[in-house]
């Protein structure tokens, strides 16, 4: 009883800090508002009407915040077995790509076998690109950082420079239109779906404005399976153990290679689903530009997640509320410029506030130690 | 203020409180100019905590300290320092890849201009060096020396600025017999000289042959302050552990049934690629307990990694009940009813981050009950957990806490309890109770002997010869790699075995010329 008490209590003081972090972003950043001659009250009226405003704009902020949950995952995952993953760019990106592809390759298929044939392609293909790196560490002791960096590089060629300029059909930089048969459903065509559309209140979904499509669901039932992988089941045990001292995972008999690869595959996993989300259920084809940095923001949701990933959810939700919401600041009259300073004192805060916690920790540490 | 002249230190009424514990409660701490005091306690009694407060490390909540009769105010180690406090640390505070000269000049060094200068600074050591019979080479690297020497800079470098009182932290831990036996002449010749030594240890025998007088912490409070020839090693046990402790293993004669493991011609190549074991061969049998005694260093390590299959063998073969297992995996070896007590608990032994329950399936994480179908049956590991710690006594944390937050002689419980339930067939204990407190010590003992007297076979590696001989059916000396001969427990003595672990019989001229 104590521990679960002394768990609820380092999850709240988590969060405090988080939280914490954010004020002291927002606070940071009126001294940047003022400078372009806005009111800061105006501006972040704005910034929460946009975000939480109505409610087409919290499911705008939902469906933001989708490709960021699961870029942070694809961080969270690896880190809890002590690797840094960078590459959830080019994962995602390469599970964009063959999501987009496989969208509109297949013609003749039903719905229910044609998503999720692209979501799987798109998933198997970013986990290859993150399964690649893991391997080049588990067998050759690579460093990660760097080969998932330049993965990234190779995915941008492949996929953006070369893959649109050769499949493309239009002068738009995009691969053809996927079928309707692998479009994932959006929310504002629910109330006309033939089976959704019979339940209750689904009504409300109707207004022309709601972005928002299924990959939110698949995106938290995402980060559900992963903490219940991570905590409850001996995969989980194995790859935290590595994280968390490899000679002692070792020692019990785990096999920290194995396990590096295991996680890296996941973690490109979900990155590409990330992809596969906005190909097919955004963009309705791969196109460029569509991964908009989500593969780096990712990182940052992650660490204000703590790598937890319920707490990735969170993460998520707040960067896509600053997205969404950093839209409606600009139509206040912030420059975008402004909003983007915003989004990176954020992170800048969150990243320098985890390292102060990191140090207190310590600190308590050795004054514990007898 | 001093009553007494002679006191060079007096510490009164020390308080020094971390949340939630009282590391030390009221302490008194009074040290004469020119003896040696043996600061005495099992892990957690406050010793460490002491000497940090003295340090300088840590402000003290309540309670005084004076040097020589006038009281101080310490808010630093340089403060420390310049009154002419030296520590020589338990983990030497040494570059590796500087030389002994630069090493010990570092933070203080001879200047001609803004440039080091290095002769000056060679004289100086070799001038302290020869004052205190303390031999070092001062164009030596530390990394290229032997950890005698290593702690030979360490204590010219305290003499070098300017230290009167001299503080070891558990200065033997690290040495060999005979190392131990230079250290302790050491500590005699500084005395001459008039300086005051501080001595930390929990080994009692240590404590009897050099100390002048004794103080013993017990839970963060001085039991008291005791001359040492007034008292038996007993008496001092039993003053830390607040109850009679059996100093002495107790056990019955050995009784071997058939051979239940089996090296032959083993060869082991260490992290630098170069031969470690070099064809070693071993038998042992249910019911008995083979010692390995050598100096760290001389291949122990790789060869016991090697039998729990987390290091590649060469060449040779291994069996447990006539079943080869010489390429197993640590995990199949596992399954084959071989347990394992790591010499590092903290690197090997324990994922310091895990909570205790994690930790108890540690290796057995795969196997019913802890889980099924890959699924950690956490109701399941929790009961076996605290059965465990009920059965063991293990202090200072419920079925959540973190193995980072037990103390030394706990988190080794913990890996002993781990290991012992299941119930192995063979057990190779590896540094059994390094860094563990006298009653953990005789517990963890009572545990071994327990195993073999069940017809288990028992593979004991240890540093402490004298934990070797107490436990130990047959003794087996390793050095450099080999094994150079076997030799029953009741027949030798420390002497005989610190020859062979240096590799001759021949008088070795107390010299270490580096290795």
């Amino acid at each position: 009883m104590e521990d679960r008490w002394e768990n609820i209590k380092t999850i709240m003081a988590n969060f405090g800090i988080s939280l914490l972090s954010i004020v002291v972003a927002l606070i940071f950043g009126i001294f940047f508002i003022l400078l372009t001659e806005q009111s800061p009250v105006t501006a972040y009226k704005a910034l929460y009407q946009g975000a939480f405003g109505n409610f087409s704009n919290i499911l705008n902020t939902f469906w933001r915040s989708t490709p960021l949950i699961l870029t942070g995952l694809a961080f969270a995952l690896p880190f809890r077995a002590g690797l840094i993953n960078i590459g959830a760019e080019g994962q995602l990106l390469m599970g964009g790509f063959a999501a987009g592809v496989a969208g509109y390759y297949f013609t003749s298929l039903p719905g229910f076998i044609h998503l999720p044939l692209a979501i799987f392609i798109g998933m198997l293909a970013g986990a290859l690109w993150g399964g690649i790196p893991g391997l080049l560490k588990a067998k050759f002791g690579s460093n990660e950082v760097i080969t998932t960096i330049m993965l990234t590089h190779i995915s941008i060629a492949l996929t953006i420079n070369y893959g649109i300029n050769k499949l493309r059909t239009s002068s738009r930089m995009a691969t053809p239109r996927i079928e309707s048969t692998a479009a994932l459903l959006r929310f504002k065509e629910i109330p006309k779906h033939p089976i959704w559309g019979k339940l209750p209140f689904v009504e409300i979904f109707a207004e022309p404005g709601i972005r928002l499509h299924m990959n939110f669901i698949l995106a938290i039932i995402s980060a559900i399976i992963l903490w219940y992988v991570l905590f409850k089941t001996t995969l989980g045990y194995e790859l935290r153990a590595v994280g968390f001292n490899a000679d002692g995972a070792e020692y019990g008999g785990i096999n920290p290679g194995k396990n590096m690869f295991i996680t890296m595959f996941i973690g490109g996993a979900v990155a590409g689903l990330a992809g596969a989300g906005e190909a097919l259920g955004t963009h309705l084809s791969f196109m460029s530009g569509m991964d908009a940095g989500y593969g780096f923001t990712g990182i940052a949701v992650a660490l204000i997640g703590q790598t937890h990933p319920i707490g990735v959810i969170f993460g998520g939700l707040l960067f896509g509320a600053l997205n969404q919401g950093g839209l409606e600041m600009q139509f206040a009259g912030v420059p975008s410029e402004i909003v983007n300073i915003i989004q990176a004192l954020v992170i800048f805060f969150v990243a320098s506030l985890q390292i102060l916690k990191m140090y207190l920790r310590k600190r308590k540490e050795k004054e514990g130690v007898e | 203020m001093s009553r007494e002249e002679n006191y060079i230190l007096e510490m009164k009424n020390i308080t020094k409180i971390f949340p939630g514990v009282k590391a030390n409660d009221n302490v008194n701490f009074s040290v004469k100019k020119g003896e040696i005091h043996a600061l005495v306690g099992e892990n957690g009694a406050g010793k460490t905590t002491l000497m940090k407060v003295l340090y300088g490390l840590y402000d003290q909540d309540n309670g005084e300290i004076f040097y020589n009769g006038e009281k101080v105010n310490l808010d630093g180690p340089q403060s420390a320092i310049d009154l002419g406090i030296g520590m020589v640390h338990q983990h030497f505070m040494l570059v590796d890849p500087l030389t002994v000269t630069e090493n010990i000049v570092l933070g203080n060094e001879p200047r001609s201009g803004i440039i080091l200068n290095q002769r000056k600074a060679r004289e100086k050591v070799k001038e302290i060096s020869k004052k205190y019979g303390l031999y070092v080479d001062p164009e030596a690297e530390i990394r290229d020396i032997s950890v005698g020497m290593q702690q030979r800079a360490e204590i010219i470098k305290t003499l070098y600025r300017g230290a009167e009182l001299l503080i070891f932290d558990e200065p033997t831990a690290v040495l060999t017999p005979q190392e131990i036996d230079e250290l302790f002449e050491i500590f005699k010749s500084l005395k001459e000289q008039g300086k005051t030594i501080i001595f930390i240890t929990h080994k009692l025998q240590e404590v009897q042959e050099i100390s002048d007088r004794i103080t013993v912490l017990r839970d963060g409070e001085s039991v008291d302050t005791v001359n040492t020839e007034d008292v038996t090693e007993e008496d001092v046990a039993e003053m830390m552990v607040g109850r009679q402790v059996l100093l002495e293993v107790e056990k019955t004669e050995a009784n071997p049934g058939e051979e239940i493991f089996k090296v032959n011609d083993l060869k082991v190549r260490d992290n630098r690629d170069l031969p470690a074991v070099k064809g070693v061969s071993l038998t042992v049998k249910k019911g008995e307990i083979l010692g390995i005694a050598g100096i760290e260093g001389n291949g122990q390590t790789e060869l016991v990694e090697a039998l729990t299959g987390i290091r590649k063998i060469e060449d040779g073969e291994v069996k447990v009940r006539d079943k080869n297992i010489t390429d197993f995996n640590a995990r199949e070896i596992k399954r084959e009813s071989v347990a394992h007590i790591p010499e590092d608990r903290q690197k090997r032994g324990l994922i310091m981050d895990f909570n205790l329950q994690e930790n108890v399936i540690l290796g057995y994480h795969n196997l019913k009950p802890f889980s099924q179908n890959g699924i950690i049956q956490y109701n399941n590991v929790a009961n076996y957990t605290q059965k465990l710690i009920e059965e063991f006594d293990i202090r200072g944390g419920g079925l959540g806490s973190k193995a980072k937050n037990l103390s030394g002689g706990n988190q080794q419980k913990l890996i002993v309890a781990r290991e012992f339930s299941q119930d192995p067939e063979f057990l190779i204990a590896s540094q059994p109770t390094r860094g563990v407190d006298v009653g953990s010590i005789e517990f963890i003992h009572d545990q071994i002997i327990k195993k073999r007297d069940n017809g288990a076979g028992v593979l004991l590696l240890s540093a402490d010869l004298s934990e070797i001989l107490s436990l130990s059916d047959r003794i087996a000396v390793i050095y450099e790699g080999e094994i150079v001969d076997v030799l029953k427990a009741s027949e030798t003595d420390e002497r005989e075995l610190g020859k062979l672990m240096t590799g001759s019989t021949v008088e070795t001229g107390g010299e270490d010329s580096g290795r």
